[in-house]
Formats: structure tokens, sequence, C-alpha cells
């Protein structure tokens, strides 16, 4: 049990330290303009594609009636600069308009998928950092020989390959030649609705897109932390720690792997757009019921009040996730938290 | 005799290919390159590539949009890598694939090479108002969902290469200008900077013929990397139906496959292998030029 001793002392002398009220609010302030020009980009394509912008908001198989109430709705009828107020109105109080296709509001068809694509996006990622961490520091304790060399060509064929071919393939080898996995969806058909039977069995579905999202995140961050640990280990306190008789492994996981870890955590924050895309086109894959279903589904139907809405709240949980690293980094590190 | 000329011939072309790559620093760095191994795959793949794009109408066996075959026939010496469902030839479509993929991906490149590389080299010289105004608007398009976004413009633009191209061109271009602002940043107070402005260059020759060139290292490995992602989004854009449906392309072939998966398994490989090996010729190719320059900046010969 000794690791478990160094993982509690390891918790315990980590200078992770509160981060000011002052330096939430100074990037909070940097966070509102970025969402203000969101919500201008989409309230410019609305207006500059062909037809009447209430097509873009009500759909395109509304009656004379409904398009009448959806042009009273946001102002269609007023200047222009009376409407992008409007416009900006709407969305602060979530209303991004009425899905024709569902005939619900927007942000309501939306949120319902949400759960299942969190569910996939927040697995593959506890599962890529609890799998590149370790390999990125086998491949940092010998840079340049054959383990480092193999997890390195493995990564970057990782990041090369299409997720949705890292898919094809994965049901192609382990769900029908193997039998190892489900195919498809989130439940088997007829299996319990409720109770553990029922987190088992979307577990067991879970498990397989979850693993293959992971791949494309876990091909930057095995390279980012494979890197910042050969940075570390060069330091002056690692020296010191090892000259002190520090054993190996508490070398890297107290000393160095904290810091080297840093461009690791820009990364998760920076590729939150990327990491959805990447879990849409998995769950078209897989059958996931999640907001990558709807994606394809309010193309064909052009439902575009769900695609703006889409948009709109994507770019806000980019905007989030990133502002949340911001505080980790400066949780970690002094020099941002008082800079 | 003979012999000895032969030899006395190869030794002056020896020579005058040594002189050669010795006075230009850019074939030495080109060949430092392609020395190493991983240069040497992401060379021999993106020629492959390339050779494939160019050649694709003389290497195709059939129109790939003719009814060539039987429905889901295997890979066979008439159909390479198959038939889909139609009985279309798909060697054909990969072929002409390439074409496709190719094109979108350097549209996007050359579109976001110019706003990357003109916002991060006024950024970065200009400092002050101008810079902090550039640089919160670079962090806006950084955050904009590109996958999502094609996705809205498609459903409210049609279908259509041009505007994918514009989509994409339009929100790539904020690491580069990041990167390149960044390293403007770092040379403007350098000694042969402050030279160049000391003997009375213009703002525009100090920016365009003394730090421009040293800042065009980053930008092409920038671009690699760059190329590779888009032809990955675009791949993606094109599986899930939102590419231009009268052209091929890997991405349209793979999102095919999807209904074919227990019937048809080459459907699935093959494009998605297409795609995978330009990538990671393109990946590759980044690598090699980003280590030989970071052995060369610390002073290394490897």
């Amino acid at each position: 049990m000794q690791w478990l001793r160094h993982l509690s002392a390891f918790c315990r002398d980590r200078e992770v330290q509160p981060v000011s009220g002052q330096f939430v609010l100074r990037r909070l302030v940097q966070v509102i303009p970025t969402m203000i020009g969101v919500v201008l980009i989409a309230f410019l394509l609305i207006h500059l594609a062909p037809g009447d912008p209430v097509v873009a908001l009500a759909g395109e198989h509304g009656d004379a009636e409904y398009y009448a109430f959806m042009r009273e709705r946001f102002g269609l009828d007023r200047p222009l600069p009376q409407q992008l107020a409007t416009y900006f109105a709407r969305v602060a109080t979530g209303d991004l308009g009425v899905s024709y296709v569902h005939g619900r509001s927007t942000l309501g068809v939306i949120m319902e998928r949400v759960p299942a694509t969190l569910l996939l996006t927040g697995t593959a990622l506890m599962l890529a950092v609890l799998i590149s961490v370790p390999l990125g520091a086998i491949a940092a304790r010998s840079p340049g020989r054959v383990r480092d060399l193999g997890i390195n060509s493995v990564a970057l064929f990782l990041y090369s390959a299409p997720v949705f071919w890292v898919g094809q393939i994965a049901i192609l080898f382990l769900a029908f030649q193997l039998d190892l996995f489900p195919v498809q969806g989130m439940t088997s058909a007829g299996s319990a609705t409720k109770g553990l039977a029922r987190m088992f069995d979307i577990m067991r579905h879970l498990a397989l897109p979850a693993l293959v999202l992971a791949s494309q995140e876990l091909a930057v961050l095995v390279r980012l932390t494979r890197s910042g640990l050969i940075d570390e280990l060069a330091r002056d306190h690692v020296r010191t720690a090892r000259a002190k008789g520090v054993g190996e492994l508490l070398v890297i996981a107290r000393h160095a792997m904290p810091r080297a870890l840093m461009p690791a955590i820009t990364v998760i924050g920076a590729r939150t757009g990327q990491l959805i895309a990447g879990a849409a086109v998995v769950e078209i894959v897989f059958g996931w019921p999640g907001i990558g279903r709807l994606l394809v589904t309010s193309l064909q139907a052009r439902d575009t009040p769900v695609l703006l809405g889409l948009f709109t709240m994507i770019s806000f949980a980019v905007v989030v996730a990133n502002f949340v690293t911001d505080l980790v980094h400066a949780a970690i590190d002094p020099r941002i938290r008082l800079g | 005799m003979r012999q000895s000329i032969r030899e006395s011939g190869l030794a002056e072309v020896g020579a005058a290919v040594t002189s050669i790559v010795e006075e230009s620093g850019l074939s030495t760095r080109f060949i430092a390159v392609a020395i190493r191994p991983a240069g040497v795959i992401g060379l021999a793949f993106v020629t492959l590539i390339l050779s494939t794009a160019i050649l694709a109408p003389l290497l195709a066996t059939v129109d790939p949009f003719s009814l060539s075959g039987p429905p889901l026939a295997a890979p066979s010496s008439v159909h390479f890598m198959g038939t889909d469902a139609l009985g279309r030839d798909l060697f054909s479509g990969v072929l002409y694939g390439t074409r496709t993929s190719l094109l979108i991906a350097t549209a996007v490149s050359l579109l976001a090479l110019v706003c990357g590389v003109s916002v991060g080299l006024v950024a970065g010289a200009m400092g002050g108002v101008i810079d902090d105004l550039l640089m919160r608007g670079t962090e806006l398009f950084q955050v904009l969902p590109r996958f999502f976004l094609v996705a809205v413009t498609v459903a409210l633009f049609g279908p259509g290469i041009d505007r994918v191209v514009l989509t994409l061109g339009l929100t790539s271009w904020p690491v580069l200008a990041r990167v390149v602002r960044g390293e403007v940043v770092a040379l403007r107070n350098l000694e042969f900077v402050l030279a160049a402005r000391a003997i009375g260059a213009s703002r525009s020759h100090i920016l365009g013929a003394v730090i421009l060139p040293q800042v065009i290292p980053s930008i092409v490995i920038m671009i690699g990397l760059m190329f590779g992602q888009v032809l990955l989004i675009e791949a993606s854009l094109g599986f899930l139906g939102l590419g231009d449906p009268n052209a091929v392309t890997w991405g349209m072939l793979a999102g095919q496959a999807q209904g074919y998966l227990r019937s048809a398994w080459w459907l699935a490989l093959f494009p998605g292998l297409a795609i995978t090996i330009t990538v990671l010729g393109f990946n590759l190719l980044a690598d090699a030029i980003s280590s030989e320059l970071h052995a060369r900046s610390i002073g290394g010969t490897t």
C-alpha cells in the first residue's frame, strides 16, 4: 500500500490554493464579450442567408399565421438594430427559437439530448486521461527507446485517423468478430428499465464508443504529457529530489507531473469543441442517442432553429470550458494567479 | 578507361549537388528533414497521395458514379476495393476522393494562411490597442465550434464545396495568428530588427523582409498540422452527409459504409485508410520539420 501513502501525501502537500475572487472576476469580464460575439455571428448568419430570416428561426414548413407570430416574437418587422437587441434579449432568456419539427422550444429539444452526450464525452475524457498519463510517463522515462517509439507511433496514428473510421474498425473487429461489445444503441431491447441492471446495461453499451472517442483525445494527451514530463524531469528540483534518494515513482508523481500536465490541461479545455464534434460523429457510428443524432435529423429536416441553437450552446460550452481551464491553471500555478 | 570516366563523371555530379546544397540553406534543410525517419515516411505518403490525386483519371478503372459491377462485391482483381450497394467501383471512388479532399484542404489552408499571418503580423508588430482588439477577435474565432458552424451554414445556405471552404477557412486561422504574433513579439526587439530600424527601413519593410522570413518555418509546421486537421474535419462532415452531393469525398464514402458494416467491411476499411495515410503523411512531415528546427535552435546536429 506504499503507493496509497504517496498519493495521500501528494494531495496533502500540493500547493493547490483557492483562486481569488478578483482573478475570477477579471476572467469573467473577458468571457462576456466572446459570448456576445457568438450570438452576433448567429444573428449575422440568419440575416445573410438567402430568403426570409423567419425561416431560419421557425423552420421551412410553417404557415403564414405561425410565421407572423415568430416575426412578432423576434421583432423581424422592426429595423435591424432593434432586431439585434430583441435577438440578444431572447437568447439571454434562453429562447433560441422553436423547433418546427418537434413543435417545442429549441432549448428543451437540445437539453433532452445533452445527458447522453455528456455521459459519452465525460467517460471518454476520463478514460483518455487515465490511459494517457501513465503512457506519457513511460515514454518520457526512456526517450528515443523502443517503448517510447512504440507509444509515440500509436499516438500519432490515432491522431491521424478519423474518429468514425476508428469506430467502424472497432465495430468490425471487437463487436462483430470477437463479440466483446454490443454494436449499437444505449440499451438492449427488452432489458431492465431501472436499477443496477439498467446501469450495467448502459455501461456495456457505453464502453466501446467511449473508448473510440477517447482514442482521439488520448493521442494528443500522450504526446503532451510526454514532452511536458521530459522538460520537467530535466529541472533542478527533480535532480535534487533524486539526489535526496526519493523513489522514482514519487519523483514523477509528486515533483514532476503536476507542472508537466499544465499543457495537457490547456489542451483539454481548448479541445472541447473538437471533443463534442467527435462525440457527434461517434454517436452516429454507434447509434448513441445524443446531440449527434439530433444534428443529423435536424439537417435532414432543415430544422434551422435547432442547428443554430446547437451552434450557440456548444460555443458557450467551449467558452465556459476555457474559463474553467484558466481557473485550474491559476490554482496550480501562482504565477498565473497573481500575475 | 570507360569505368574511370563514369566514376569521374559521377564525382563531378556529386560535387555539383553538394555545392548547390551548401549554397542554399533551404535545400540543406529539406534534405535534413527528408533523411529523418519520420520525414522519409511522411514524404513518401504525401508523394503517393499527391500523385494519386494528379493521376486519378488514368489510374481509375471506371467512372466512380457508374454502376460497373454487381452490388456489394468483395475486393477482387476486377474491383480492387470491392463495390458498393449500387455496384459502383470503390477503388475509383477512393481515387477521385483524393482530389476533392486535397482540393478542399488546400483551399482552406490558403485562406487560413492569409488571415492568420496578416492578423498575427499586424497584432505582433503594432502592439497596444490594435493588438488587444485583434487578439480578442482571435479568441472569439477560436471558440467557434467549426464543425457545428459548417452544419448551420450548410443548412442556411444549402450544400456546396464553396461555403464549406469559406466557413472552415475563416475559422481555422486563430492558432496560426497566435503563433505568428508570439514570434513577432519575441523578434521585434532583437538586434537585427533594431539594426534594420536604425538604418531607416520602413515599418512594412521590416515586417515583410526582416521579420517574416524568420517566422516562415513555424508557419510551415502549423500549415502542415492544420492541413491534416482540415482533412479530418472535412471527412467528418462528409461522413454526416454535409458535403457536396455532386463530388465524391472519402468522408461521404465512409458514411455510406455505415449501413453495410455487417455485410461489406471493405466499404468502411478503404476510405478511412486513405484519410489516415494522408493525414499521417502531413503530420509526420510537420513533425520532422519541427524536430529539425528544434535540433538546429539548440545547436544539435541530430
